[in-house]
């Protein structure tokens, strides 16, 4: 007989939300890891210099792989040069988008600013909508009917992860909302994370990115070629493969509805290239307990708190394998999650608003 | 009548810093900004629970330590989003080697 699974409301406007703030989850008080003020300071301190080179790298290497896939094409050699070019302008994009979203990754906030616009067009993001809901999933990671950024429910949709390699499930409906904001239209679940002092910023960033992509498509037409869109809109799809592989291993295979980033967000130990195309977000679990800490001071927030948290997964590789050996668990038990154990020296997890576990590890 | 409640010795705040104070039930930030200055404003970011002697004085600004919302110090004023709503700011004098604000 075939198992039927009930699956929640993952919407914003569900039951979901309403049960999430009756439990207290709703912009609940979170575990976090007791660090001296003194250090604090000193891992929250901004720079300049680090987000500058990484960003001179970008552009450098954009220009440099963007002139090889150009020379290419007409040949097969124009497949991996347009896929390299693809990984390198989506992959920094989607971290560039999160770090300047913040606010931490330049010290000077016009540059921030400045790369945040550039990655959100680069990403297919409004600039404004996400930053509203990035706030929002920082207020309540991972709380069912209150967090809009949950990759995919629990069981998973496959389909929504397949579709993802080429950004085909997230990439259309962004576009969709673009359309809708040029018309001066949120849609419902918007205007429940986005304040109305800020809709005319919506929809002024939307009329803008309309003009770039009618820009592109009439460069299209009037060379009768698609070339122009493989160096500007496309790579957003065709290049998405990075930006799916870290994403799921951000939260997915983890704990829903507690307030623990240990608990539902992961950490991994990765090298140098995926670092810097990642801007060192694969240290998560360190985000999203201290969002104040630059990318670069990361590896040294890791060191700091690692007493704290449970082992990092040892790479990459390691975290997909968690995630998907997760996901296919959870495809019969949605409740099947994975839990690591904590160190002697940790605080136990905290489940929910008074449930402070005494418990080390479940797994 | 607002009255002047004494928070700390003046060398407890470090330049470009905060601390949080507490009277009966309300709660305070107190600042030095990068010039050494003080000031003190509502203790709680006006976007969400957060105590912003958690966060960061960076010149005259301090940044929240959950979203990173960002305010002026010396007027409250909320400068970077999600903080919209301006902090409430109390006058601060130093006397005899003491920090007090004006509740
Ligand atoms: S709680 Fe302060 S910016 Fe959100």
């Amino acid at each position: 007989m075939a198992i039927v699974v009930q699956r929640r409301d993952y919407s914003l406007l569900g039951a979901e939300s309403k049960r999430a703030e009756e439990k207290g989850l709703a912009s609940g008080e979170w575990h976090q890891t007791p660090i001296p003020r003194k250090t604090m300071k000193e891992l929250m301190k901004r720079k300049d210099g680090p987000a500058i080179r990484d960003t001179l790298i970008w552009f450098i290497g954009l220009i440099v792989l963007g002139t090889l896939a150009y020379m290419s094409w007409g040949t097969w050699w124009a497949v991996p040069a347009f896929f390299l070019y693809g990984i390198f302008y989506a992959t920094p994009g989607d971290s560039r988008w999160h770090e300047c979203g913040h606010g931490t990754a330049f010290k000077t906030q016009w540059m921030n600013d400045v790369v945040y616009h550039f990655a959100c067009f680069v990403i297919l993001r409004s600039a404004t909508p996400w930053r509203w809901s990035h706030s929002r999933h920082h207020t309540d990671t991972i709380i069912v009917g209150r967090d809009p950024e949950i990759i995919t429910a629990r069981p998973p949709v496959w389909k929504i992860l397949w579709m993802q390699i080429i950004h085909l499930y997230g990439g259309p409906i962004e576009i969709k909302r673009f359309i809708l904001h040029t018309f001066g239209k949120l849609e419902d679940q918007e205007k429940e994370y986005i304040p109305a002092s800020e809709h005319y910023k919506v929809f002024r960033e939307a009329r803008i990115y309309m003009l770039i992509f009618l820009a592109v498509i009439a460069a299209c037409m009037f060379t009768g070629s698609i070339l122009p869109a493989m160096f500007i809109i496309l790579p957003t799809f065709y290049g998405f493969l990075l930006v799916l592989t870290f994403g799921v291993t951000q939260h997915l295979g983890l704990y829903e509805d507690v307030l623990d980033h240990r608990l539902n967000t992961r950490t991994f130990y990765t090298n140098p290239i995926f670092r810097f195309l990642y801007w060192n977000m694969n240290y998560h679990t360190e985000h999203h307990m201290f969002p104040m800490v630059p990318f670069h001071a990361l590896p040294k927030l890791h060191e700091e708190m690692k007493h704290d948290c449970p082992a990092a997964r040892p790479s990459l590789g390691a975290a997909l394998k968690e995630v998907i050996g997760a996901l296919r668990k959870q495809k019969n038990d949605p409740s099947y999650v994975v839990v690591k154990p904590l160190p002697e020296t940790a605080i136990p997890y905290r489940f929910g608003p008074n449930e402070s576990n005494q418990l080390r590890s479940e797994a | 009548m607002a009255e002047w409640v004494e928070v700390c010795d003046e060398d407890e705040i470090d330049v470009e810093d905060v601390i949080r104070f507490d009277e009966g039930d309300r709660s305070f930030a107190v600042y030095r900004t990068d010039k050494g200055d003080y000031h003190a404003t509502d203790g709680f970011c006006t976007h969400g629970k957060f105590h912003l002697s958690e966060g960061l004085v960076m010149g005259k600004q301090i940044e929240c330590p959950k979203h990173n919302g960002r305010f002026d110090i010396p007027s409250g004023a909320a400068v970077r989003v999600p903080a919209c709503i301006d902090l409430q700011t109390y006058p601060v004098k130093v006397e005899g080697g003491m920090v007090y604000i004006q509740i």
